[in-house]
């Protein structure tokens, strides 16, 4: 337990790299799903925790939409040698070449859906057993019933009507082959938690978390940061502001918030006071009332 | 530590997820563009006012519904601690969701609708709080809306309710009447009720004490796994779930019994010099042991039950009924064995709490039961400590968690012996276990100021076989290498302690099971004790063997054929036998079972008692019983 760090944290801490050792020890193949956001690196930095002296048992697996943003893409080579883990990048990209999926067409077009079938044919290929991600309960709703083994059928889907029951701090990884997990160590953090850790542990992040002039385009009250993977509509408003984002996906689907935030410490201060939920800037979550569920029952992240 | 996790539990349309959306409302936990899109899916649904339990039934299936039907978890925080609630539903077929989100809850919130009063769901949420041993609960009697606010049916309610709580062992029940719908006595003190003089929900969750399931006083490390970066470094990895311990601490590691001293213990954040429950570390050893998941580092005075035969609590929770006699995996901390229920007790009537006889148990039942693992766990009884007193069972099949188990302790095994006056076999309880605990000063205290271990030689064998005079031959050799020794043989425990038994076989399980009992006695005093008995059933045998730890128990089958003993006839039995003056004598007119696979054999044709006192203290010494002789 951390000792510098204060009140619930080191619960939370504890509790995490307990989780991740229980991955190493119950799985053959695991990997580390890594998608330069805040919630990922802080699984990596834990499990750079739980395992030293020795190394990471896993690698990172990023699945590269093709739409991210540039600062994440740097940021991520430098964080992985920094923690000296190996890491596998699969594409979208790749699947929309071979056919196994379509791009999306029209106004709100995104490769969000399409990653899934990306991830899961990496799952397949790669042959792992579980993927380790950085999902928190207080994300979304559905997202608040998952167990943090979260067993996959051998198609990637989720059956949340049919979860195993996890009980104590008992956790059940048995599979049959061509299952696997979805393991969850942060799923009793919120947003809060992570920022507070961030500060106390003095984790890199990539710049995009922090306030920044940018050009935006302004669409259904979202903010979204003028990209190439943008195609800009008539009645689109582009203008430059001071922003951040909340979430590091998706360029073409992840929303900014106006922010002077510079500092961690300025974002734990708005974080607290915040008003909007973390994904509110998500498009792809206001879809529908349970676009979170309806995707991860296919196997989304 | 400002963090509590509670549970909520209640019947289908108490109010339980309207509670929860209250508690977030109020506490301002709630965004705005969350609230936006329920007070959106409120008047989809038609309703006329935002509809709080929208905020946390997050399935379609639940929205569709209108019920909850899987744990959800929530987190709130206010200045003073950090909450997380695991919201679990009310109808009975998801009884298996209240045990799982009660097994981490420091209190539970059990609603009761005013205008429907306690419900048999009330009594199997209130029972299931007290089964996993939540130190704290809250009756929260909610609707008060819908009964005028009325006393008279608060009163009535937390006096039925109080009568069935009486029979569970929760002490800390606290009634708290609310209206969630309306927000009375939730997160704020109610002014519609001025007759009732206790705080809202929300003081009562924030003074409570959190962590009190935590026992700080049993050092309990299950090894997660082995971190192995160089040959300089060897780690076992994970979190005391109980007690603590320091650098330099004598320990054992459990099931081998190999002692040895905590070297180092490491944190994820550096090196430390004690870690206390709840840490994550990582513990090097002094001596380079054998140590690997699944096993258990104790203190070397402070030992946890090792057992196979185990008394629980089972859960339910699998739409396929448990099978009696079919082997399921037990996971136990870090371990997994192979275990079968071998007899189910009862089976609670969580209504009543009568105890109904089974023969098997479904989906969401409950039952006391009996269960044979294939290899030893190390436990608490879940009454003391939770964390290693708690198991679940898998389904090797479907690998679906088909149970969850509280411990209680060892098994009495059921040991079928003949009544003294029938004749007739009856069924009697006869504890085949040691509970370490009991005894004032361990036995591995102990062994550990006498410098070697505690045992039971067992010398079975026909009358004249030999056993007596090779018994006191080791005895001999051990007491001259300054061993604790005690030496129990036929003639003299049937002088006395057995002077009124016969030689039936009741009488002689009588006989053999008082002198088990006896030799556990002196094994627990520390000694190596040599029994030399005819014991000529092979249960009676065996049962003696369940009395001692596994390792412990050396069974000595000593053998001669007819024709020798009866040349060697010392007391002139075998002629007196032949000759029809002795019933029942063992090789003659009684049977003698052959040990089926003893630890030694000696053929005392070909083997001096010397020669055969030596075989079985080399053999004391490979099970490092005994060290090597002392110069």
């Amino acid at each position: 337990m951390n000792r510098s760090l204060s009140g619930h944290l080191p619960l939370l801490e504890s509790e995490a790299v307990y989780v991740l050792r229980e991955v190493a020890a119950q799985f053959e193949r695991p990997v580390l799903l890594f998608s330069g956001g805040k919630d990922s690196i802080v699984v990596a930095w834990l499990a750079r925790k739980a395992f030293a002296p020795g190394p990471v048992p896993f690698p990172l697996l990023h699945i590269d939409t093709g739409h991210n943003f540039p600062e994440t893409l740097d940021f991520r080579d430098r964080f992985a040698s920094q923690m000296h883990c190996t890491l596998v990048v699969r594409r979208v990209q790749d699947s929309i070449d071979q056919g196994r999926v379509q791009e999306e067409t029209g106004l709100s077009a995104s490769r969000n859906v399409l990653q899934t079938t990306t991830l899961l044919d990496a799952i397949r290929e790669l042959n792992l057993d579980a993927a380790v991600g950085g999902a928190r309960r207080d994300e979304e709703k559905a997202r608040a019933k998952e167990r943090i083994f979260s067993h996959r059928d051998a198609f990637g889907q989720w059956d949340p009507r049919n979860q195993r029951p996890e009980l104590w701090n008992l956790y059940n990884g048995r599979r049959n082959p061509g299952e696997h997990f979805r393991v969850f160590p942060l799923s009793n953090w919120t947003e809060l938690d992570i920022w507070q850790y961030i500060d106390a542990e003095d984790i890199p992040l990539p710049t995009l978390y922090f306030a920044h002039r940018r050009e935006v385009v302004a669409r259904a009250g979202v903010l979204l940061a003028r990209t190439d993977h943008i195609r800009l509509q008539p009645d689109d408003s582009v203008s430059v502001r001071t922003v951040r984002f909340r979430t590091v996906g998706d360029a073409t689907c992840t929303g900014a918030v106006e922010s002077g935030a510079a500092t961690v410490a300025d974002i734990i201060r708005e974080t607290a006071a915040a008003r909007l939920a973390e994904r509110g800037g998500r498009a792809d979550d206001q879809r529908s009332d349970t676009a979170m569920e309806d995707r991860k029952r296919q196997g989304y992240f | 530590m400002d963090l509590l996790r509670f549970t909520t539990a209640g019947s289908v349309d108490d109010g339980k997820s309207t509670l929860i959306g209250r508690l977030l409302f109020d506490t301002k936990s709630i965004f705005e563009d969350q609230l936006e899109a329920v007070a959106g899916a409120s008047r989809r649904l038609g309703e006329d006012r935002i509809n709080l339990a929208l905020l946390t039934d997050g399935l379609r299936a639940e929205r569709e519904q209108k019920i909850t039907i899987d744990v959800a978890y929530r987190y709130f925080a206010t200045p003073r601690r950090k909450f997380i609630i695991a919201d679990t539903p009310g109808h009975e077929q998801y009884t298996r969701n209240m045990i799982t989100g009660a097994s981490t809850a420091d209190l539970a919130v059990v609603l009761v609708d005013a205008t429907r009063g306690v419900l048999t769901q009330s009594r199997r949420h209130a029972f299931i709080t007290s089964l996993l041993g939540i130190p704290h609960m809250v009756v929260a009697i909610n609707k008060m809306d819908l009964v005028g606010y009325a006393q008279s049916v608060f009163d009535d309610i937390v006096r039925d309710f109080g009568l069935f709580a009486a029979k569970l062992t929760v002490k800390d029940i606290t009634y708290i009447p609310i209206s969630a719908l309306e927000g009375d006595n939730v997160v704020d003190p109610s002014s519609r009720m001025p007759w009732y003089q206790g705080g809202p929900l929300l003081s009562r969750l924030e003074t409570v004490t959190g962590n009190a399931r935590r026992n700080t006083i049993d050092f309990r490390f299950p090894v997660q796994c082995v971190i192995r970066p160089n040959q300089d470094f060897r780690g076992f990895a994970g979190t005391p779930v109980s007690g603590s311990v320091s650098a330099g601490d004598d320990i054992v590691v459990l099931p081998s019994g190999l002692a040895t001293r905590i070297k180092t213990i490491d944190t994820p954040n550096g090196a430390t010099t004690r870690a206390t429950s709840g840490e994550a570390v990582i513990l090097t050893t002094t001596d380079e042991i054998d140590i690997a998941r699944g096993d258990m580092i104790v203190r070397r005075k402070n030992l946890p039950t090792v057992a196979r035969q185990l008394d629980a609590y089972l859960c339910w929770m699998d739409g396929t009924d448990l099978a009696v006699g079919r082997p399921y995996l037990l996971a136990h901390t870090t371990r997994r064995v192979q275990a079968v229920v071998t007899g189910i007790d009862y089976r609670v009537n969580v209504d009543t709490l009568h105890r109904d006889p089974a023969k098997t148990l479904a989906m969401n039942e409950i039952g006391r039961v009996e269960i044979t693992a294939a290899d030893s766990i190390c436990f608490d009884s879940y009454r003391l400590n939770s964390a290693t007193g708690s198991f679940v069972l898998i389904d090797p099949a479907t690998n679906a968690t088909v149970a969850a188990g509280m411990l209680r302790g060892e098994a009495q095994e059921d040991v079928v012996v003949a009544a003294p006056d029938s004749g007739s076999p009856s069924t009697a309880k006869v504890s085949a276990g040691v509970t370490w605990q009991d005894w004032n000063i361990p036995r591995e205290v102990r062994e550990a100021q006498q410098g070697h271990q505690a045992a039971v030689v067992w010398l079975t064998g026909m009358s004249g076989a030999g056993k007596t005079t090779i018994a006191r031959a080791i005895e001999r050799r051990l007491f001259a290498e300054g061993r604790r020794t005690m030496l129990l043989d036929g003639d003299q425990i049937r002088h006395g302690l057995c002077g009124d038994l016969g030689f039936s076989a009741a009488d002689r399980a009588e006989n053999i099971r008082r002198t088990g009992e006896v030799a556990r006695l002196f094994f627990e005093q520390g000694a190596i004790v040599l029994c030399a008995f005819v014991s000529p059933y092979a249960v009676d045998r065996s049962r003696a063997r369940g009395l001692m730890p596994e390792g412990r128990f050396v069974e000595v089958f000593v053998r001669a054929d007819l024709e020798t003993l009866r040349s060697r006839d010392p007391k002139g039995l075998y002629a007196r036998a032949s000759e029809g003056q002795l019933d029942q004598f063992t090789g003659v007119s009684a049977p003698y079972e052959e040990p089926s696979s003893p630890e030694l054999t000696i053929d005392t044709r070909v083997t001096s008692a010397d020669a055969a006192a030596e075989l079985v203290i080399a053999h004391l010494r490979e099970l490092g019983v005994i060290g090597h002789q002392r110069g």
